[in-house]
């Protein structure tokens, strides 16, 4: 099954969830946010929404920045 | 500052009238060294993706505690109300509270706001039960417009974004700051030491700024600078200074003389 995260094309297996992807990546679940397919994810549904063929998913955290443009992650 | 004059926006108390940026540091260390001398409280940060290929990369908060600094997500970058209203809502759902600092950029090479969008913005996200803060120009009739649809604070620019020219209208900003009863935070343009301790003098609430630190020689030194500035600035604006007049008057009294 392929998805999209952050822009880069992913292999995951069937049935994953989002949580599962997160620990996946190695990433801390209460600094970030998730958006699936444009819509934002409460942190409460990361474990119970699977993922499925196509998603889109874009994990956003806070960088440096203060005026103007922000620096590229 | 002393306890009885503490700034309040939307019920929230800050101890700091210096609010800084946490970008263009050479490295996190620095980032954290500078804003502990700077003695801010306030640090905006940007919202963008995470790193998912290097996750050996630090993370900016694990240097600066949201325990210890409110830290106030910014829509930087964004140029259209859609755009901005995304990353807003995204800042929030990350989960550290409901303030952003609201910027709908309306043209590149200024950074200057897009005034009507920033407004229609604000309109929307103060519905959804955000706190905004809107980066807007020194136009007082736009800032009214922005406390009618409920920004508790306004930061209108001194000058350009990391521009450094320091308050390019002093006298709009003054007009801007007597037509709206909320606070002020001049937000951007500021570029030594003396231009943030005049944007107090003039009556600003607070003062944000991020490259007069970050692009100093020696940001750590620059934010300590920062500091007193924006306390001397505050003291004097409460003393109220003295009337400007053409002739001198003499402070020794003549009575007395040989």
């Amino acid at each position: 099954m392929r998805i999209t995260v952050n822009g880069e094309a992913r292999e995951i297996t069937e049935g994953q969830s989002v949580a599962s992807l997160l620990s996946e990546l190695g990433i801390q679940d209460e600094r970030v946010a998730v958006e699936l397919n444009l819509t934002i994810l409460k942190r409460e549904y990361f474990k119970q929404t699977l993922l499925r063929d196509g998603d889109r998913v874009e994990v956003i955290g806070f960088i440096g920045g203060g005026r103007g443009l922000g620096y590229e992650g | 500052m002393k306890d009885e004059d503490r700034l309040t926006i939307a019920g929230i108390e800050f101890r700091s009238r210096l609010w800084v940026g946490t970008g263009k540091y050479k490295d996190f260390i620095e980032t954290q060294k500078a804003i502990e001398a700077s003695g801010a409280e306030v640090v905006t940060v940007a919202v963008r993706r995470v790193n998912i290929v290097d996750r050996k990369s630090e993370n900016l908060l694990d240097y600066l505690s949201p325990q210890k600094y409110k830290i106030l997500p910014n829509t930087a970058g964004c140029y259209t109300v859609e755009e901005a209203l995304r990353y807003a809502r995204l800042a929030r759902a990350a989960g550290i509270s409901d303030m952003v600092k609201l910027e709908v950029i309306g043209d590149e090479k200024t950074l200057f706001p897009d005034t009507a969008g920033l407004i229609e913005a604000a309109k929307i996200l103060v519905k959804e039960g955000f706190i905004v803060l809107p980066y807007t120009n020194d136009d007082p009739v736009v800032a009214k417009r922005l406390v009618d649809v409920g920004c508790p604070a306004v930061m209108p620019l001194a000058a350009p974004i990391g521009s450094g020219l320091g308050i390019r209208n002093p006298y709009n900003l003054k007009i801007l700051m007597e037509s709206v009863k909320v606070p002020v935070i001049v937000d951007a343009g500021v570029g030594t030491a003396s231009d943030a301790a005049l944007a107090m003098e003039y009556g600003a609430a607070g003062v944000l700024m991020n490259t007069a630190i970050a692009g100093a020689k020696d940001p750590i030194l620059m934010a300590e600078a920062m500091k007193y500035a924006v306390w001397a600035g505050r003291l004097a604006y409460r003393a109220g200074r003295i009337p400007r007049k053409l002739y001198a008057t003499a402070s020794s009294p003549i009575e007395g003389m040989l």
